[in-house]
Parts: C-alpha cells; structure tokens; sequence
C-alpha cells in the first residue's frame, strides 16, 4: 500500500466540492440551487417513507446475512450502508419504468414492490431467478459484472421504439435505470452501453452506486478521474450525488428520469456510497482493508442522518421512529419463517425452461434421470 | 488453510543434491501447490509475472495466488480493474514482447466476456505470424461446481477450450499435477489454459475433501504437458476423468473393490489438449470397459471426443457399450437438490460402473 493509498483509507474521501448533498451526515438540510425545487417538493410524510423503507431493507439485509451464517442460504451479497442510495433511488421510479439491477440491489427491489422472499429463495437455491421481471419491472439480477447495462440500453431503444418516449403523456412514457458498481466501471460493456445509449439518445440513465470497493481492490486500481466525469465524454450529463443521502439521491435520480422519459437521453449518477460490509458472506474484507475507514463512514450512516433531520426539522415524534423499528422486525421475523417453509425443487424440474418450448434432448435426458432415480426407490423399497 | 509439512524438512535448491530414490516432498494442498510453483518460476525468471482480479492483497479468490504479492510486490502482482478484455488482451502483448504473465480469469464462466481475445488472438498469433510471434502464457482459471454458484459460476468448459485450436489445456486433479503442470505451462512456448477445480484447492470454505491435500516434491518439479496418469491400476472397468472427478472415481474405485464388484481402473487425463489416446486404448484393450466421468456438459464434449477415438481406432476392444456420466445439457442449477442431480457424483459413478460389470 502506497503512502497516498494509506492515507486515502484513514481520511477516505467526503466525495468534493461537486457532490450534491441536501442533508448533512449530521442531518442538517443544506441548500443546493439546482435541486432545491425537486426536494422542497418532498413532503415530510414521503420521507418518513423513505426512512421506514430504509430501515426495513436494513432489518430483511441483516436478517439473510444471518441465515446465510446459519447455512440457511448458500450466498447473501450484503447492501449494508447502500440503502439511501438504493431507496432514492428506486422511491425516484414511475411505475412504468424499468430497473436493472446487479446482484446487491436488494433495496431497490423493495420500492419495485418485489417480496424479499424472492430474493431469499434464490440465495437459498430453490428458484433460480425467483421472481418474473415483468411484475414489477425489475429485472433478474446479473452477476456478471457490468452485462446489464447493455441490456439496459437495449431495452431502452425498445422503449423508444414502442414511441412510449416523449409522447408528453405522463402514465405512458418510461425511463430504463441501470445500477452497476465502480469496479463495473471498468468492463468493456459498460463503456460500450454509454456509447450505444449516447448515440441512439436512449431513456436509460446509468446508476453507479460507488462504494468505494470492488471486492478487495480500491477506487484507484479501477479508475484515474472520477467516474461521473466520464459521461461528458460519451455526450450525456453527468453528476456525483452523495449516496448517502437519500434525499439528494431520489432528487438528482428523479430528475435525470424525468430527463429520459421526456426524450432527453441518457445520464449517469454517481452515488458516493459505501458497503460498509463484506463483499459476500464469502469475503473476508480485514484482508484488505482497515477499520479506520469504516469507522469513517460509520458517522456517515444513511439512517442516521435521516432520523436526526426528521426528528429535529420536521418535528416527528419518537413514537414514529419506534413503530417503524417494530414493523421492520416484524417484517424480518416473518422473512425468516417464510424463507425456511421454502419447498425444495423437484430435481426433474432442472430440464424445465432451458427452451422456450418442449425440447427432444430435455425430454429425453428427464426421463432417463427419472428412471435413475426411480431404481434408487426400488433399492429402498 | 491446514497444511501439514512432513517428517521430510523441506529441502530447497539443486535437486541433484537429493537422493534419486525419494524425492523430498512437502504436504501441501492444491492451492498452495499451485502458489509454490508459481513463486518458484518467478524466482527463476523475471519475465513472469502475475495479473487479475484480486490476485494480490487478497490472494485469488481461491487462493492461487496467496503471498505472492508480499513475495514480489505490485509490480510483478498486479491487482487489475474488473476488464477481462483488457488484461488477457495486455497479458497477449506483453507476452508477444518477451514477458511470461500469468493470468487469472477469477471464474471460467467469465470466458465469454474476453473469448475474443482468448481464441482469436492468443490462440492464433502464433500461427497467423507464421511461428515469428510466440504467446508465452498461462492463462489460469477456476472451474466447477457443486457449492451452489450458480449458472454462470459453477461451468467446467474445458471442453470449448479444447475444441479451439492454438493452446494447450491441461486440468489437474491433485497437489503434486497442480505444481508441475504449473511449471510446465509457464516454461511453455505456447499459451497454456490451466483449469483448477474450487474442489481441489483445499479450501477450508468449500467441501472437505481428503485428497486436496498430498505430497509435493520440493525440487524442480515436471510434469509433462500431454501425459494421463494411472491414478489406480485395474482390470475389470476403466474410468476415464479428470479434475474434481478423479477423486470421486477413486472413492467408487475403493468401495467396489472393497465389497469385491469390481477392480476398477481410474485414469487421470491431466492433459486434454493434447489428449493421451495411447493411455486410454491401453487401458480399456484390457479392461473391454469404458466409463467416462466428466463434469462438463454432455453432448459435443469430451465424453464424445474419447468415445470417437475408440470408435476410430478399433471398437470391437470394448465389451459393452460406452457408459457416460456428465452433466446433462442444462445450466448448472443453484438449487443444490438440483446441482448434485446434474453433477457427476459418486453414485451415479458408481453406477455407471456396475452397469458395465453386471451380467446382461
Ligand atoms: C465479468 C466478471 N468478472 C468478475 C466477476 C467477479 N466479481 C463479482 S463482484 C466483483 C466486484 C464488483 O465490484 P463493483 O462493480 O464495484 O460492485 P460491488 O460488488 O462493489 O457492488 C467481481 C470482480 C464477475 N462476477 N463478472
Ligand atoms: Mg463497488
């Protein structure tokens, strides 16, 4: 580790001068001239929303990290400490719009309405994509890193295509949002997404949710400048947003959506954020990085700064802050029972799907399983 | 990671100073095998040098490149942007410059985002530049499933690398294979895939397994690129395998002889590019029966590339027909009922070979 990287983790980055922050890490409402009117628009009711939406994600996040530990899901991709930039996000959507999330957008699927349980069948192996896309207009999960920003684009110019963009009608015009990581930022795919939504001015807007790590490499292995300053180059607006603050976040989110669904093309949002677990209940982040610089963003925390600004400017009463910690236990309880009455899949059902209609090699390679299987019972018998 | 070292210290240096007899060996696990040899060819030649995704600090994801970093420092161990592309594409020039990297495709899954760069250009350089180019490298990557990783994380494949002519593709099974055919691929002229099974490595995270673990030796340590193995000598069946595999043939190989089934002969391909035909025709010349256990898809693989060498040399030195156990032509499930239905476990091993010694 260089002197300068060293440095960087004990006083990681507050994200400069170009950030746009409406509430302080402390919960303070700080002024900003260009987003002022969007968030001023936010009734006290709506971030109470956003604050009971974040605090349950946390509760159903911390609750399959721990079926995870149980043995209870193979896999669990924390989303801890991404919640603001998730919920502002994903609260920033119309319902006609369309999400394309990685593998950590957990919190987005909760504003898209898609039962967590779904995301815990998959992690626990008894669906492989565990719920249908077109329900709630978020798509599977991609693991291969920076793949659905393609299909995002893609799925944009359809939009386009079917004219549901600009047609000035409100409840038919969409706007496609793509979510990828800062380590994605340096896939050829995602480079190629920017230049074919740039130049067919598709409504996608392109969502990095920075936090500050891709698995066990740092920021400067991935990238020389500033992510959000890379979109001035593919000819589309670009902006860096404090993903920790999801007030600014759902304001930067909701105008860029605005922007896409009017016909103005593409965006790309930078949320500075931090995943302030591990990378996957695989990982094992103190092989690489060091507690000074979680501690940092500790007092950056998203529902903190939330709580402090609802409660001191907006005059909510404790009552609410400990309903909602009740709900989402509830919730999170209910998660946890739901996720273990899980049926497992009937092997045979693994030939189902891998073509759109019936198939000679899958029918006959289920019957033969089914004959192997069968013998085993007659063993038994 | 638990390694034990042997009542043999380690001993370090000019092999000829050991006896002929026995050479010196280290218990290591597969990992660490690898890492051994790997650090070893970077002492010997500065040319080598290793690149990837969290190859450094954290020491590959599954644990091939541990220390090397601390070894060698970022120049020679480079942590690299998530551009799969870009670094099997910068490893192909610097290797066409006279360097000898290393590279690490976290997952063989990930093949299909750099494949152009893999087939098209590393594999054909060489020939296109009428043998005036070489392609020094070794491109190493995990392979194989059966800890729920799902679709895209659990392929073997090695079977599309094979298919693709222009590099060699060699898969080991065990500690002692992994470091000579790591020291093999590196000191090759040509650009050689090394597909390392997760279930191999010695993992403390993944499923026990007793033969992840076994003797090195510490000297300078060969093996030849393109040579089977008899991993258990037998007379009734041959089981044709490799990788993970080998392991569970050699466990259905133990039991069956155990209750008297069967004296079963596994063969340990090591290679599959080239492919040691000689072995498996002498093989099942004397046994007459043929199981092949590949834990690649079945159909347009490996499994029909050995039956079409029988098949073209002379099909009548088998007894039976061929039996195949591989996985079925569906994507790896995650679902785990589902993944060891798909997988080539010991039973269906083991039933495959029954199936051959049982009376018609
Ligand atoms: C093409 C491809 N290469 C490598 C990986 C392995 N991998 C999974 S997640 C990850 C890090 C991604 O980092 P980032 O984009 O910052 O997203 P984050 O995990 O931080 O949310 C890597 C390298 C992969 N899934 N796909
Ligand atoms: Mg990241």
């Amino acid at each position: 580790m260089g002197e300068q990287e060293r440095q960087r983790r004990i006083e990681p980055s507050d994200g400069g001068p170009d950030m746009v922050q409406l509430v302080t890490p402390e919960g303070e409402r700080v002024s900003h001239p260009e987003y002022d009117a969007i968030a001023d628009e936010v009734t006290t009711q709506e971030l109470q929303g956003f604050y009971r939406d974040m605090v349950i994600v946390r509760r159903c996040d911390n609750e399959a990290t721990a079926l995870q530990r149980q043995g209870e899901l193979g896999l669990w991709v924390p989303s801890l400490g991404q919640e603001a930039a998730q919920v502002g996000s994903g609260r920033a959507m119309r319902t006609q719009d369309f999400a394309f999330p990685t593998y950590r957008e957990h919190g987005v699927a909760w504003c898209r309405g898609v039962d967590p349980l779904n995301l815990l069948a998959m992690f626990r192996g008894v669906h492989n994509g565990g719920w249908n896309s077109f329900e709630k207009n978020f798509h599977l999960y991609t693991i291969i890193i920076g793949a659905q920003t393609l299909h995002a684009t893609g799925y944009a110019m359809g939009i386009q295509r079917d004219h549901a963009v600009g047609s000035g009608d409100p409840d038919r015009d969409a706007a496609v949002i793509a979510y990828f990581g800062d380590g994605a930022s340096a896939q050829g795919d995602v480079g190629e997404a920017f230049v074919f939504a740039g130049v067919n001015n598709a409504p996608v807007v392109f969502f990095c949710q920075n936090n500050q790590w891709a698995i066990s490499e740092p920021n400067e292995r991935q990238m020389r400048i500033p992510i959000y300053l890379r979109a001035k180059g593919y000819g589309f607006p670009g902006t860096r947003v404090d993903g920790n603050d999801v007030l600014a976040t759902y304001a930067v989110t909701k105008r860029f959506l605005d922007d896409a669904r009017d016909g103005q093309g593409p965006a790309l949002i930078e949320a500075f954020t931090y995943r302030m677990g591990a990378h996957t209940t695989s990982d094992d982040p103190t092989k690489y990085r060091v507690s000074a610089e979680v501690e940092v963003w500790k007092l950056r925390d998203p529902i903190a700064r939330l709580r402090n600004l609802l409660a001191r400017a907006h005059g909510v009463p404790q009552s609410f802050f400990e309903e909602v910690d009740a709900e989402a236990a509830e919730v999170g309880t209910d998660l946890r029972a739901r996720c273990l009455a899980l049926p497992d899949p009937s092997p045979a059902s693994m030939f189902d799907h891998v073509y759109a209609e019936p198939h000679p090699v899958m029918d006959r390679e289920r019957a033969e399983l089914t004959a192997y299987l069968s013998s085993f019972e007659g063993a038994h018998a | 990671m638990s390694i034990d070292t042997t009542q043999q210290p380690a001993t370090e240096g000019d092999p000829a100073e050991q006896p002929a007899a026995a050479p010196a060996t280290k218990r290591l696990n597969t990992a660490k095998a690898m890492v051994e040899a790997i650090a070893r060819e970077m002492e010997r030649d500065e040319d080598v040098f290793v690149l990837g995704e969290d190859v450094g600090a954290y020491g590959g994801i599954f644990s091939s490149t541990t220390g090397l970093l601390d070894r060698f420092g970022p120049e020679r161990v480079m942590d690299t942007p998530i551009s799969e592309t870009g670094f099997i594409g910068a490893a192909i020039g610097a290797a066409t410059e006279g360097m000898r990297p290393i590279v690490e495709l976290m997952f063989v899954d990930f093949f299909g985002v750099c494949m152009d760069q893999i087939y098209n250009h590393m594999a054909k350089i060489h020939f296109e530049s009428g043998g005036n180019v070489k392609v020094p490298m070794v491109l190493m990557t995990a392979v194989g499933g059966g800890y729920s990783d799902g679709a895209q994380h659990s392929q073997c494949l090695w079977g599309t690398f094979a298919h693709l002519p222009g590099m060699k593709v060699v898969v080991p099974s065990n500690p002692a294979d992994a470091a000579g055919l790591m020291t093999a691929a590196i000191r090759d002229d040509n650009p050689v895939v090394f597909m390392f099974h997760k279930g191999i490595q010695g993992l403390p995270w993944m499923a026990k397994n007793k033969r992840s673990i076994g003797p090195v030796p510490t000297g300078d340590h060969v093996v030849e690129i393109g040579k089977a193995a008899t991993a258990r000598p037998g007379s009734d069946v041959t089981v044709v395998t490799l990788s993970l595999s080998v392991h569970h043939a050699l466990d259905v190989a133990e039991e069956l002889a155990a209750d008297g089934t069967a004296d079963v002969e596994v063969i340990d391909l090591r290679s599959i590019v080239p492919l040691d035909t000689e072995a498996i025709i002498e093989s099942v010349t004397r046994t007459g029966h043929l199981v092949i256990v590949d834990e690649d898809y079945q159909s347009f693989g490996l499994s029909g590339e050995i039956a079409a060498r029988i098949a073209e040399h002379d099909p009548t030195i088998l007894k039976a027909p061929i039996s195949r156990v591989a996985v079925p032509d569906v994507p790896i499930p995650y679902a785990r009922p589902l993944e060891y239905t798909a997988l080539p476990t010991p039973a269906r091993i083991k039933e495959a070979i029954i199936g051959q010694v049982a009376p018609a």
